[in-house]
């Protein structure tokens, strides 16, 4: 019961982290119709950030500040100086030229920080286990990510919802030339927009540093979850997203969780320990297959152009 | 129909030329580097092509075409396993089992559009990815090693360098041939007319989605016959074959050739890993110089290299 309990939050916490990383990708592809491949890029910068700067600094609240503001300038750059070219361009032509950057940010980092992976350590207040329910310890850490990860979308939601940037953002989302006609500064919103995604990409990286090792192509795996993520919400809905990314969060953890042990009831041990995190990892992409063949665009699809 | 004599015409002929006379050169300066190096890209050249009928002609952005490299390839690796070595067992199988999946993957995500059909075929991709992955019997992640290539009875040779690479290159022109065929042919009309407007197409009385489907099986057929010849080539087949940058790899070769012309994607794959070997050789971090290479021909030519010499004769 305890193990489900725990298992749940872990879920719960992957699945923040990953709205996280689909709220960006689904803002910049909803508005701007850009498709991203590089935003798994600046996932992994920003968990590269955050271990050069917390070690630098000694602190992991300001490394980790740090890292956020060089992940949000990056995004801002990038966009200025190579994606702002590619909107309105084929879709093809979009996954092209971010494929090309993350060759160019995979063989950079390489360059820069070595082929070997770095380590992120937590400061000792952050390993505590934390006393959830009786009985039932939880690692202090993870609850950070569960608080910050909810903050921020609250924060996202508000500012989505009920600001003036918000509502032109929305505004964007249903019609670009129509904003753009009303005397909007739309490339300026489109910058802040990739800016944001860029942010959250960037903080979605530095959370998650501390629990994975930092690595090349780290952000390879989880943005194709991502994605999967988006169409499974429908594209531009950031209630979708939200929704999607806890699904596939919970399912994800549960399935290598409990898999396993399920499996090794009808197959031998080694058949089950090497086919259970293949089915689990599987069970995603089934069902966002399954989503699409029923509802092609998504469970939530944004409004109609 | 007689090909008219221009640049884009040009190039393909002396490239042809080239690749027939490729093993003379390696066989006189003694350099089997670049035979082995050529088989690589002549297969790989077999799949793009495959890639650029879905792609190219019938507009259907396929994000998951190096899934019937896999199949392909461990359609092979596991007959082989399994101790049945005869190619005329082995390839029909890997044929066929491409064909079904192209089939089953294709009549699932045609019902999406736009976006949704990139992601969808990418889904199924990363589906087979971790299927592979999961058989344990078969190596799982470890991949697994094919002790002897396809055997075909004495008729010719695999193990014999210059043998497997005109077979391959065999394969690559006999693709190709047929790709032409199809797509001059009514069928390969209808598929580019539904490409253009699939409205239209409906509203005079074609079924869209079912000449879209036998396109899409017949590509995912010929990428499976590349991936026959990859797994013998590499005496190995791995689930990293199918992972998604894969994928992207065959969409940058078909896309950097120029996407919907014939020969496109053979040059396509010939500068792309030819450029990947060159910058290995003298940088360990050639994504450096090949990613933003990728941007800027994005950013600036269009239509790939065949649109680049479709546009030098007018100028």
């Amino acid at each position: 019961m305890y193990l489900v309990v725990e298992q749940l939050l872990n879920g719960l916490q992957f699945g923040l982290l990953l709205f996280l990383l689909a709220a960006g990708l689904t803002l910049v592809f909803g508005i701007m119709d850009f498709v991203n491949l590089a935003h798994g890029s600046l996932y992994m910068m920003g968990a590269y950030f955050a271990a050069t700067f917390v070690a630098w600094t000694g602190s992991f609240v300001l490394g980790a500040l740090l890292a956020l503001g060089a992940t949000l300038l990056l995004g801002i750059v990038l966009e200025y100086v190579a994606l702002r070219h590619l909107y309105g361009r084929d879709h093809l032509d979009q996954v092209l030229a971010t494929f090309g950057l993350i060759l160019f940010f995979n063989d950079a980092v390489r360059l820069i920080w070595g082929p070997a992976g770095l380590a992120l350590p937590l400061p000792p207040w952050l390993t505590v286990p934390v006393q959830i329910i009786p009985g039932v310890y939880y690692p202090a850490y993870r609850l950070l990510i569960i608080t910050v990860a909810l903050v921020v979308a609250a924060l996202l939601y508000l500012v989505v919802m009920r600001t003036r940037v918000g509502m032109l953002i929305r505004a964007g989302a249903s019609n670009r030339e129509m904003i753009g006609a009303l005397g909007i500064n739309i490339k300026l919103l489109f910058t802040l927009v990739f800016g944001l995604g860029a942010a959250l990409a960037g903080l979605a990286g530095l959370m998650q540093a501390p629990i994975l090792t930092v690595q090349i192509g780290m952000g390879e795996n989880i943005l194709i979850l991502a994605f999967v993520i988006i169409v499974i919400g429908g594209i531009g809905s950031i209630r979708g997203a939200f929704l999607a990314a806890l699904f596939v969060g919970i399912i994800d953890t549960m399935g290598r969780a409990f898999l396993p042990d399920l499996l090794r009831k009808v197959l031998s041990g080694a058949a089950a320990s090497t086919a259970a995190p293949a089915i689990s990892s599987m069970l995603i992409y089934l069902l966002m297959a399954i989503v699409l063949v029923v509802r092609p665009e998504g469970l939530f699809p944004a409004a109609k152009r | 129909m007689m090909p008219k004599l221009n640049a884009p015409n040009a190039v393909a002929a002396l490239l042809c030329a080239a690749l027939v006379l490729l093993p003379v050169y390696s066989a006189v300066t003694g350099n089997i580097f670049i035979l082995t190096l050529f088989t690589r890209i002549v297969i790989f050249a077999l799949a793009a092509a495959s890639l650029n009928l879905i792609m190219g002609y019938g507009g259907m952005m396929s994000f998951g075409h190096a899934a019937y490299l896999g199949v392909g390839g461990y359609a092979v690796g596991i007959l082989a396993a399994e101790g049945i070595g005869s190619g005329f067992i082995q390839w029909p199988v890997a044929l066929a089992v491409s064909a079904l999946f192209a089939l089953v993957i294709g009549a699932l995500s045609l019902r999406t559009r736009g976006v949704y059909f990139i992601m969808i075929t990418l889904a199924f991709a990363q589906m087979a990815y971790y299927v592979a992955s999961g058989l344990s019997r078969y190596g799982g992640d470890d991949g697994l090693t094919i002790y002897k290539r396809s055997d075909f009875a004495g008729l010719i040779n695999l193990s014999d360098r210059n043998q497997f690479y005109y077979l391959c290159l065999v394969c690559l022109f006999g693709g190709l041939y047929l790709i032409w065929r199809i797509v001059n042919s009514r069928f390969g009309l209808v598929v580019q007319g539904v490409r253009s407007n699939e409205q239209r197409m409906q509203a005079i009385g074609f079924h869209a989605n079912r000449y879209r489907l036998v396109c899409f099986v017949i590509a995912g057929t010929i990428c499976g016959l590349a991936g026959a010849l990859l797994a013998n080539n590499t005496d190995f087949v791995s689930p990293a074959v199918m992972y998604w940058t894969r994928s992207g790899d065959l969409m940058v070769m078909v896309i950097l050739g120029g996407m919907g012309s014939l020969f496109g994607p053979v040059i396509g794959a010939i500068i792309y890993l030819v450029l990947e070997e060159l910058l290995s050789q003298f940088t360990e971090y050639s994504g450096i110089i090949l990613g933003p290479v990728l941007l800027l021909i994005v950013l600036f030519a269009r239509g790939g290299i065949m649109g680049l010499l479709g546009r030098m004769r007018r100028a």
